[in-house]
């Protein structure tokens, strides 16, 4: 690319505004939670750089514009004034102002889609729950309809991990034995990013998932097709996939709806195929990433709760990836 | 010389203010956590609200008592300045830092009180 940047000043001015956007910017808003903190973000960078422009303008003043002695009486009542009162008063602007948007970005007064995430070390288990009152356990991805807010109940299974979709909305915390509330309402369509932002131990950088943003009525089909039991091995070779699957303990860990494996420790799989990415988001989804995952689980994602299978032969790892692959 | 007795009391004073505003926080805290865990119905906040909202009343009047006292002290002798280290500056100076104590402690107590006035629900 011809791009030559001139000075330094400019280079630092280039990452900055890359920063900016992107599928996990806080400032590169696509939802009403973090519209309402960008704004906040930029009131109070704006506030602060008049602030900054008036201390550093008093500075000058004091020192080269007329030095030497100033009355008692003003320097109290700057002192006073600008130190103690104008701080004062600025905080609790700030913090009630804070304080204000809080009920409405924990817990929308009209969702009618409640989306349960539980954090396990180190994925994601993500419930949905429709107003008829139809469940459908999935995970590691966050699918969501446009313009409709949701309800986002967090939990934990272990230890705190806290969930954060920048571009949605603000994070809050997943405590063990409690559910903290979380409302998203995105404003518009598009791939988004997730990740656990409170340290959970040894692989928690490796704790995200993608998200959609997708229309009504595309949402609503993708989760009537998630509520459909596993597709049945249709080749030769997922068809050994499936019995390796089974034949291996696969299925006591992992639930793939609609064949013997019912297992909850894991993520469910029925719909493994279909999602955007592995692992909680670190690997792409494709054959090849489920062989390593399967024979290098470990070195893919230390510490994980999954043991390495690398014991199989090549063909095998191929059968199994193929066989998940479909499970579309 | 002759020490004054009030002077060893002054420092108890000093850290009067900070400790009713410190009280304030754990008794807030304490009763909110109480009353969503175990007395909330349908998590609404109310009692707790009305108990944060009765103890700031009581923290304010108190730091309120402790400021008055601090202003007093530190006006009694005008005359002696209050920076310089004798009995009398240290008696004003005190009386100054107990006053400054106080009027952090109220606003420490106020902040302490508002997600309470803003926050209805205990989730
Ligand atoms: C002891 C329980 C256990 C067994 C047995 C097990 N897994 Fe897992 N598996 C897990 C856990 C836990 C995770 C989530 C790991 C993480 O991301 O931290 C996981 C994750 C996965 C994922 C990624 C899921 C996703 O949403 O991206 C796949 C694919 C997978 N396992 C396949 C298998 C296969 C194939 C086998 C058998 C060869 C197997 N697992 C055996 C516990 C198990
Ligand atoms: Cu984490």
């Amino acid at each position: 690319m011809a791009l030559r940047i001139a000075s330094p000043t400019g280079a630092v001015l280039v990452v900055l505004v890359a920063a900016c956007d992107g599928p996990q910017s806080a400032l590169d808003v696509a939802g009403d939670g973090a519209t309402r903190i960008a704004d906040l973000f930029w009131g109070m960078a704006a506030g602060a750089a008049v602030i900054w422009i008036g201390v550093v303008g008093l500075a000058v003043y004091a020192t080269r514009v007329r030095p030497g002695e100033h009355s008692g009486r003003t320097a109290k009542l700057l002192l006073i004034g600008g130190g103690v009162v104008f701080p004062t008063i600025v905080l609790t602007g700030l913090l009630s102002y804070g304080l204000l948007l809080i009920p409405e970005l924990r817990e929308p007064s009209d969702g009618r889609l409640i989306v349960s995430v539980t954090g396990e070390q180190w994925w994601w288990r993500v419930r949905y729950e429709t107003a008829d009152g139809r469940t459908v356990e999935l995970a590691n991805e966050l699918r969501l309809p446009v313009g409709e807010a949701v309800e986002v109940r967090l939990e934990s299974r272990d230890v705190i991990h806290a969930f954060w979709v920048p571009s949605l909305a603000g994070k809050i915390d997943m405590v063990p034995g409690r559910v903290t509330r979380l409302s998203l309402k995105p404003t518009r369509t598009g791939e988004f990013r997730g990740a656990c932002a409170e340290y959970c131990g040894e692989s928690h950088a490796l704790m995200a998932f993608p998200v959609a943003v997708m229309e009504p009525a595309a949402f609503a089909a993708w989760l009537e097709d998630q509520h459909a039991l596993a597709a049945p091995p249709s080749t030769p070779e997922t068809e050994r996939g499936a019995r390796l699957f089974m034949a291996m303990g696969c299925g006591s860990c992992h639930a793939v709806r609609g064949t013997a494996a019912a297992g909850t420790i894991g993520p469910d799989l029925t719909h493994i195929g279909g999602r955007a990415s592995l692992g909680a988001g670190i690997l792409v989804n494709d054959v090849d990433a489920f062989a390593r995952w399967i024979a290098e689980t470990d070195h893919v994602k230390p510490g994980v709760r999954m043991p390495a299978f690398g014991m199989l032969a090549e063909s095998d790892l191929r059968a199994l990836g193929q066989y998940l692959e479909s499970l579309q | 010389m002759v020490k004054s007795p009030r002077l060893r009391d002054s420092l108890w004073m000093l850290i009067a203010a900070p400790t009713i505003w410190s009280l304030h926080f754990l008794f807030s805290y304490v009763t909110a956590a109480v009353w969503c865990a175990k007395l909330a119905e349908g998590a609404s906040l109310g009692g707790a609200r009305t108990a944060v909202a009765m103890y700031s009343a009581a923290a304010i009047a108190a730091i309120g008592a402790v400021a008055h006292y601090g202003w007093r002290r530190h006006c009694q002798e005008t005359r002696h300045p209050h920076d310089v280290p004798t009995s009398h500056g240290r008696q004003r100076f005190l009386g100054f830092a107990i006053l400054l104590l106080a009027g952090l402690s109220a606003v420490a107590v106020v902040y302490g009180a508002l997600p309470a006035a803003f926050i209805a629900s205990c989730h």
